[in-house]
């Protein structure tokens, strides 16, 4: 009975931290239409602000309940700082040009970024287990399970709940409601759409950050970890249409679900089945579970 | 293709034969490797001409290099020739399967399943331990070519010249291709490709017949980087392989015919210094030679030639200081 248990516990651990790095892939897609490539080094920057900031903080010796602000901030930080930056330089002078263009500039966003992490953190891997291990741990019908991975589950829970009644409930995110349905009425109702993409992609990117800091105390944060977010959450984003949050939970739970039942019943096929179970909703729904088909536009 | 510019291909295929017997042995080395891949991104450039762009012909790269990997190791088929056909007829076999699926899609969904379908390749070439050796790869041998096997001294001539008379006829067919009707087709397609369902003509075929093209093509590739590098390993089929591919389209520029071949060049020559002078920033730079190229001079490297043919205009024009 454990394992069944132990994939259901993984799987959810897993969902969580795809559901803040999908959510901020799609919210930035369903706004700007741009399918950011970079968004898996948005993820990385965050786990490395995330430990380097909780590592500073734990030198200090202040209180140790306090790290996990220290760990919140590294994400905040990264995707503030970097978010406006990239949106006002690189993105607003290719509004205007071809998808396959767009994609390319966030490509090439991706490639520099990787450099820029290894310049200045270098290529040895970091470790920051103290938030981690000073939770302790729970046994959850018979599985040992840390605290810290219940508080992450929690942590990325509750950030969607706050995403969706952002979006639903204020001035702002009924804005962004509009800007997602038609980009030039919004204009000419006077939503200054310019600003409201800095801001999307903005909680994109922190978003992103979010999720790569909350991890950052369960994995080794290295070079590479950029690359392996980012070929998940497009699956993520894939299966549950893009531009959809609710796509973005659903096929967060599908993709963290069957990526831990592989993990324990067939190692050798853990990417493998999560990109076949992405083929297969194609198959059916091209625009994935929540996408909506596309008018043809003549 | 004009006078003129006929003329200048034959220039330039006569430069390319010359070259190796001019200049030192690993000149020739890397311009076999820049030619066999040239072929892989004149696939890609092939695509970005009909407005879609692949984020995994890697996986087809890696179809025609393991296609000769494995029937050398396994069934023991050493015959240059013939070890290339079977890669094209695999890579190709494989596009035709994936092009099925595929060519339903445009845009993002198009660059994004290619690569979900490259990673699942990848990862299939390096969990089949038993059959690809995983991450080690496959070592290939010397190969015969036509009967003859080249010894120690001639063999890095003769696989540089094998790769040359592959290489060269594979950018006369996607020329004629692209001058053919359903080359027109894919011009159309990319402008508007509703109203070329309007004219009677299937997009979706059209599409399929040049994706199974550039299947075959990128197997090529994978075939000729095989023989001159001489050991394949999972990572051509990984989605950062694709990735540098269509980087390197874009650098020469896709829509002119020989921009793949110079962008390719160029890239694997400026490659052999970055990793000795700027092994850690070499990411950062193409990312920031691909930013400039793509907001500033979108024909890529290719259109250096349209200005200096215009009698240098174009250079008289942007030295001019700006009042």
């Amino acid at each position: 009975m454990t394992v069944p248990i132990a994939i259901l516990l993984d799987g959810v651990l897993y969902a969580a931290v795809l559901f803040l790095l999908a959510a901020g892939l799609t919210l930035v897609y369903g706004v700007m239409r741009i399918l950011n490539i970079a968004h898996g080094s948005l993820y990385a920057l965050g786990a490395y602000t995330g430990t380097a900031l909780v590592l500073a903080y734990l030198s200090t010796g202040g209180p140790e309940p306090l790290m996990y602000l220290a760990l919140l901030a590294g994400a905040v930080l990264a995707g503030s700082i970097v978010g406006p930056l990239v949106e006002r330089l690189l993105l607003r002078p290719i509004y205007a040009r071809e998808e396959v263009v767009q994609l390319l500039v966030t490509f090439s966003l991706f490639l520099i970024l990787e450099d820029v992490m290894k310049l200045v953190w270098g290529v040895q891997p970091y470790y920051v287990a103290k938030p981690y291990a000073y939770l302790g741990t729970v046994t959850i019908a018979g599985v040992r399970y840390a605290w810290y991975q219940l508080l992450l589950i929690a942590v990325a829970l509750a950030t969607g709940v706050l995403v969706v009644a952002a979006i639903r409930g204020t001035r702002i995110g009924r804005m962004i409601i509009a800007v997602t349905a038609d980009r030039e009425i919004s204009t000419t109702l006077g939503i200054n759409v310019a600003r409201l993409f800095t801001l999307a992609f903005t909680a994109g990117a922190i978003l992103a950050a979010l999720g790569g800091a909350l991890v950052a105390p369960l994995i080794a944060v290295a070079p590479g970890i950029s690359v392996e977010a980012i070929v998940l959450a497009f699956a993520v984003v894939v299966i549950g249409g893009l531009g959809s949050l609710e796509g973005a939970a659903l096929g967060a739970l599908i993709v963290g679900v069957t990526r831990a039942a592989a993990v324990y019943l067939l190692p050798e096929a853990e990417l493998a089945t999560v990109y076949l179970i992405m083929v297969a909703v194609l198959l059916f729904r091209p625009r994935g579970l929540f996408g909506e088909l596309e008018m043809r536009r003549i | 293709m004009s006078g003129r510019e006929g003329a200048l291909a034959l220039v330039a295929a006569a430069a390319l034969v010359a070259v190796p017997l001019l200049l030192p042995g690993w000149v020739a080395f890397l311009l076999t490797l820049a030619l066999a891949k040239s072929v892989v991104v004149l696939a890609i450039a092939l695509l970005l001409r009909a407005g879609l762009v692949s984020f995994g012909h890697g996986m087809f790269f890696a179809a025609g290099a393991y296609t000769v990997g494995l029937l050398m190791k396994r069934v023991g088929v050493h015959e240059a020739v013939l070890l290339t056909a079977a890669g094209i007829v695999v890579a190709a076999a494989a596009a035709a399967l994936v092009g099925l699926f595929i060519a339903r899609y445009r845009g993002i969904f198009f660059a994004m399943l290619n690569m979900a379908i490259s990673m699942v390749v990848y990862s299939v070439l390096l969990k089949l331990y038993w059959l690809t050796g995983g991450t080690d790869g496959i070592g290939i041998r010397t190969p015969v070519i036509l009967g003859m096997t080249p010894d120690r001294e001639s063999l890095r001539l003769a696989i540089y010249y094998f790769t040359l008379a592959l290489t060269l006829p594979a950018f006369y067919v996607v020329q004629r291709f692209w001058n053919s009707a359903l080359g027109f087709v894919l011009r159309a397609v990319r402008d508007n490709e509703v109203r070329v369902e309007y004219m009677g003509t299937s997009v979706y075929r059209s599409i399929y017949a040049a994706y199974v093209l550039s299947g075959g093509l990128a197997g090529l590739g994978g075939v000729l980087t095989g023989f001159s590098v001489g050991h394949i390993v999972p990572e051509q089929a990984y989605w950062t392989t694709s990735g540098e591919f269509v980087f390197v389209a874009v650098l020469g520029g896709p829509a002119s015919v020989p921009g793949p071949l110079v962008g390719s060049i160029a890239f694997e020559f400026l490659k052999s210094y970055a990793s000795k002078y700027a092994a850690f920033t070499w990411q950062m730079t193409l990312g920031a030679a691909m930013l400039v190229i793509i907001l500033f001079m979108p024909g890529g490297l290719w259109t250096i030639y349209g200005w200096l043919a215009r009698g240098g205009r174009r250079w008289a024009w942007s030295s001019k200081p700006s009042a």
